[in-house]
């Protein structure tokens, strides 16, 4: 039986201007952008927008009945609050539909000082249990929140049955694993985290070393990662490397591999997540482009086909060649665990 | 527009690669410098300046190698290791030009190697991620 719910938002990254056209023009319902400084998760030399290709942004996206969000996803740092603030009080200025905020603080700036500026809570504010969302709905009047990777389906379920604040979850992207906004470890290895300075292993700290049979990755001189010849790389992230634990060289913590959901978008629909995320700000506007036409595809036809529906091969094609490691997964969702 | 997938036979590269690479160095030099000239690349030459890098073109065999000032884009002659290097195939270069693949994807398969200063490479692959060609002639020929 086909759903009669309402399809979820197809929310989809731009790190500059053509990847947002990118997104807008291959289906994106809404577009997600961040500034040129660490107020942002993906604070990357070259990346990201300005106040004039913002602007540009925004009117490109409009004229084409599409939204676009603000992440101001990283915690403002004690010596200077100003930026993020200023970050709030631009977006408002820019009148982008909504900003995705992690740090409290910076709600509470945000709800008293532009009351008719949206706000959605970050994953990096790693609320995983409805009364953490509903407080922050009591105190701050967020209006959506962005679950982190970490829940089953049926938690996803459970959250969505117990708060009127929309649930967005993740729908294709390279995994941060786990612990997001509470991981320290790219702080173990260069000091910096993505919380801290808006970026996990920075690439100043990153080194490509090629070998005669082997590439080696390492992030402020520890080698993450030792790839054989035409083995599939990913991002030289800690959680993602391989490490000598006892007598044996694996991958301690994950493995270099993307979430894709396409699978379960009828459950998704049927449980009434609000919005399903794309992954990728760092990337090109190549990746954007084939990511979103896929899943527009897959989340336009999972809505009129319901239980009947099954993921088209080239959709899948799609997904798995612009996938970090190759490799795909549903991630916790499929989790046996309760 | 698909870029087909193919490799230049292993002749090309045997022959391209004893020929002089100046021609080539000169006419990207002379392209970049065009692009930055019209503000269709949105260059900030003091991220660049300075540096030297280089682009190799494995299946041509042939390597090109250019450096910046604050002014633009100049021929490498100096044969010293560059600052950042690129190399891949010229269909896979085409690829990425042409925004038909994302230079992670090509990455993550192999297809492209990054050496040297990583986040120099970030600056500039960001760079040409933010030309909007869709104001140039060449727009209609990009895939994304
Ligand atoms: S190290 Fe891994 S888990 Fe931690 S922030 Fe980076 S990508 Fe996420």
């Amino acid at each position: 039986m086909p759903s009669n719910r309402t399809l979820p938002e197809l929310v989809c990254p731009a790190g500059n201007l053509p990847a947002l056209k990118a997104a807008v023009d291959n289906g994106a319902d809404t577009v997600y952008l961040g500034l040129k400084n660490n107020t942002n998760a993906r604070n990357f030399a070259g990346l990201n927008f300005d106040a004039t290709s913002a602007r540009e942004g925004i009117r490109y996206a409009r004229e084409r009945g599409r939204h676009v969000l603000l992440a101001i996803n990283t915690y403002a740092q004690g010596a200077d609050i100003g930026r993020w603030r200023a970050a709030i009080d631009e977006a408002a200025d820019l009148g982008v539909d909504a900003v995705i905020v992690a740090d409290i603080g910076l709600m509470d700036y945000a709800a008293r000082r532009h009351p008719d500026l949206r706000l959605h809570m970050s994953v990096q504010g790693s609320a995983t249990n409805y009364e953490a969302i509903n407080l922050a709905h009591e105190l701050f009047g967020i209006r959506r929140a962005v679950l982190p990777r970490v829940l089953t389906l049926d938690q996803v379920r459970h959250v969505i049955e117990n708060t009127a604040v929309e649930i967005e979850v993740f729908g294709f992207g390279s995994l941060c694993v786990m612990v997001e906004g509470r991981c320290l470890l790219s702080s173990y290895a260069t000091g910096e985290s993505p919380n801290t300075h808006g970026v996990c292993s920075p690439a100043r700290f990153v080194r490509w070393e090629h070998g005669a049979e082997s590439l080696d990755a390492r992030l402020n001189g520890i080698l993450i990662d030792r790839y054989r010849k035409d083995e599939a790389a990913g991002y030289p992230t800690l959680c993602k490397g391989r490490f000598q634990v006892a007598d044996d060289t694996y991958y301690a913590l994950e493995e270099p591999t993307s979430l894709n959901v396409m699978e379960m978008l009828p459950q998704l629909i049927e449980i009434g997540v609000a919005a399903i995320k794309v992954e990728g700000r760092q990337r090109s506007p190549a990746y954007t482009a084939q990511v979103t036409r896929a899943l527009r595809e897959a989340l336009d036809a999972a809505g009129r086909e319901g239980s009947r529906f099954t993921v088209r091969p080239g959709w899948q094609q799609a997904l798995a060649k612009v996938s970090e490691g190759q490799q795909q997964t549903l991630g916790a969702y499929s989790r046996p665990w309760k | 527009m698909q870029v087909p997938d193919l490799v230049l036979p292993p002749l090309v590269a045997r022959i391209a690669s004893r020929l002089p690479a100046t021609p080539p160095s000169w006419l990207l030099v002379g392209l970049l410098n065009q692009l930055v000239r019209r503000q269709v690349l949105p260059a900030d030459m003091s991220l660049l300046a300075g540096r030297r890098f280089e682009v190799r073109v494995l299946d041509a065999g042939i390597s090109l190698r250019f450096t910046a000032d604050e002014a633009g884009f100049r021929v490498d002659t100096i044969a010293e290791t560059a600052d950042l290097c690129f190399s891949a195939n010229a269909a896979d270069f085409a690829r990425m030009m042409l925004r038909e693949e994302d230079p992670d994807t090509l990455f993550f398969n192999r297809k492209l190697a990054i050496e040297g200063d990583t986040e120099l490479g970030l600056i500039v692959k960001n760079l040409l991620d933010s030309v909007d060609w869709s104001n140039t002639p060449v727009g209609r020929f990009m895939a994304a």
